[in-house]
């Protein structure tokens, strides 16, 4: 319980550095960005009130003193009052970014499943036939493929099997054109064949993370006393193998799987860029592009709380599997 | 850009010598260890080619001399670009830049990790707390995301903007890293003899502890050598770097804009992008032989002769 209390604790406390991060940096930075962006919504004849909640977020026009506009900001923030998006006005910048959302909930979340689970089995594999075929190629392509930016491989599959083979299409969630979202068949197989390259790149640049620290856990944990023990009781080696040893060795990737998500995201926001997918990432450059800061403050709130959500998750797991987490304090 | 490989090294004590002797070792690991071999010479022939570029491209990087598009020849060995700039050319110009922003952020992250690490690992108590849950926080919010926004506010960064963005924001891994391994030295005899010898707090850090960690530090700083590649390379690559610099990532970011790829023009696109996983890869083969070194678990296992025959 207290360990469960101190990880929320951490996680509001994480929170709220991000928040006042978004706070600050506007207001820190040379040559004020906000006025230049302000200067655009009055173009866009903003109504007064638009225009004040934007001058509470970026502190304009304000004569209220830092703190006090801190403290206008969290309230908007607590509110859920992000503001007005720039590029998509009037729409709210809450609305814009619910329709990029599911884009890469879909795309993001299913690949990364997928590369913890292939991840981990190749390592337990890769570890337990130490020195085998698999063990002499895995870890060093994994390490190289670990220094490949993900926005490359994703431009080399494009010019392989779209540009070239023309197996895959090499942009978009969907046949604009020709296709409309909704929930048939058609347009079910039409996301699934847009998906599949950046899914692929995504899943390339991340799998070598999970294979090579579950190798590197999993080669400890077999020399351990209770493994020989195992063997020497005679067990079948598959239960060696996945009951003692991989069921050890997993923790650390379990926590390595939280804190990584930060470099998934980052990872996702430059493959959605070159693929023009329709996710958040390629939203958030959209935005930079457009200076459309509201929207890009909410975006990178939005990224943030998904990671720290699925950190507390990861957190919560781990207590439960870990005994010695539970018992300690 | 996958994350680091989590730290196994961080449980194994480094060897209990002295500094001099350290290095000594780890010249004779890099020799004795094919990936570290491999990742040294990579890693010797782009700091070369960033010192002497001239020796080997003879043409302007920025200069549209020539007719745009053509081919691979003698005379452009990775053809021209859509402004008519020769590629090859761009690429050896573009090391520099890359490997000054790898070392600049590498050494300095390294710093203020060893700083942060060690002094929280040897003060404890509050001190150990607060650092603690700096570098935690740091750790779990999403760097990249962060790296845009900051650089979107800057309008693009410069390459010192990009220097210091990725320097502020990027220690913490390495430093929590550290700190784990100067936690399993605080309590060795060594350093129970220096505090009894009546060493103050300085010295002991700067003389008995910093040097046993020497093996993990240069693990660290090749750790973050190759964040920052990648980093400032993305960076630059979506537009937030400055697009007269030359640079593999800059290289990539006028090409995108050119639709490279679809335009038949491939190479100016692929090439950067290759150059950027080669010297990741020698960053990474070092660190990963590093952690070999200092977690002989991991090092290869060599069948026994009689198989072999």
């Amino acid at each position: 319980m207290r360990y469960a209390l101190r990880r929320l604790g951490f996680f509001v406390l994480t929170l709220w550095v991000a928040i006042t991060l978004n706070f600050l940096l506007p207001r820190l930075m040379p040559g004020n960005p906000a006025l230049a962006m302000m200067a655009k919504f009055h173009n866009q004849n903003a109504t007064p009130q638009t225009l004040h909640t934007l001058e509470i977020l970026f502190g304009v026009n304000s004569h209220q003193s830092l703190l006090g506009q801190y403290f206008g900001y969290l309230h908007q923030i607590v509110t859920l009052n992000f503001g007005t998006s720039l590029d998509e006005y009037p729409a709210s910048v809450t609305s814009v970014i619910g329709s990029a959302i599911w884009w890469t909930v879909g795309l993001v979340g299913i690949t990364t499943v997928l590369a913890f689970i292939l991840g981990t089995g190749l390592g337990i594999v890769s570890a337990w036939r130490r020195g085998g075929k698999l063990d002499s190629v895995v870890p060093p392509t994994f390490v190289i493929t670990s220094a490949i930016p993900y926005f490359w491989m994703a431009m080399v599959l494009i010019l392989v099997f779209a540009l070239t083979l023309h197996w895959f299409p090499a942009q978009g969630g969907y046949y604009v054109t020709t296709d409309s979202p909704g929930l048939n068949l058609t347009f079910f197989q039409d996301v699934l064949n847009h998906a599949f390259l950046p899914a692929i790149a995504l899943l390339i640049t991340t799998i070598g993370t999970w294979i090579l620290t579950m190798r590197n856990t999993m080669i400890t944990t077999l020399a351990e006393d209770y493994v020989r023990m195992a063997r020497a009781k005679g067990l079948p080696s598959w239960r060696i193998m996945l009951d003692y040893a991989a069921r050890n060795a997993i923790l650390p990737n379990l926590t390595g799987f939280a804190m990584s998500l930060g470099f998934v995201v980052s990872g996702a926001i430059l493959i959605e860029y070159v693929f023009n997918y329709p996710g958040v990432g390629y939203m958030l450059l959209q935005a930079v592009s457009g200076e459309d800061y509201p929207l890009m403050q909410g975006l990178f709130l939005l990224i943030t709380v998904t990671v720290l959500f699925a950190i507390l998750l990861a957190d919560i797991l781990t207590a439960i599997l870990d005994p010695r987490t539970r018992a300690a304090r | 850009m996958a994350m680091p490989v989590s730290g196994v090294a961080t449980d194994t004590p480094a060897a209990q010598l002295p500094a001099g002797h350290a290095l000594a070792r780890i010249g004779r690991a890099i020799r004795s260890n094919r990936k570290a071999t491999i990742g040294t010479i990579l890693l010797l022939i782009f700091i070369l080619i960033a010192l002497f570029p001239g020796v080997i491209a003879h043409d302007s990087p920025t200069q549209d001399a020539y007719a745009p598009g053509l081919g691979i020849s003698t005379a452009h060995l990775l053809g021209t670009n859509h402004y008519g700039q020769d590629l090859f050319s761009q690429l050896v110009y573009g090391t520099r830049n890359v490997l000054i922003i790898a070392f600049v952020v590498g050494l300095a992250t390294t710093g203020i990790a060893v700083l942060i690490g060690v002094a929280a690992a040897y003060l404890g108590g509050g001190w150990d707390g607060s650092l603690n849950v700096l570098t935690d926080v740091l750790l779990v919010i999403p760097l990249f995301p962060l790296l845009i926004i900051i650089a979107a506010y800057a309008h693009g960064g410069s390459t010192l903007v990009l220097i210091a963005a990725i320097t502020l924001t990027g220690w913490s891994y390495t430093a929590r890293q550290l700190r784990a391994q100067a936690l399993t030295l605080r309590s060795r005899d060594f350093l129970a003899a220096a505090r009894v010898r009546g060493e103050r707090q300085l010295y002991i850090i700067m003389v008995e502890v910093i040097p046993t960690m020497t093996s993990l530090i240069v693990a660290c700083f090749l750790t973050n050598a190759l964040y920052a590649v990648l980093f400032a390379s993305s960076l630059q690559f979506i537009g937030l770097g400055d697009p007269n610099t030359v640079s593999w990532g800059t290289t990539l970011y006028w090409a995108e804009n050119n639709a490279a790829l679809q335009t038949g023009e491939p190479l100016w696109a692929i090439a950067p992008g290759a150059c950027i996983a080669v010297l990741g890869s020698a960053f990474a083969l070092l660190n990963y032989a590093f952690d070999e070194i200092g977690n002989p678990a991991l090092r290869p296992v060599r069948k026994p002769r009689s198989k072999r025959a």
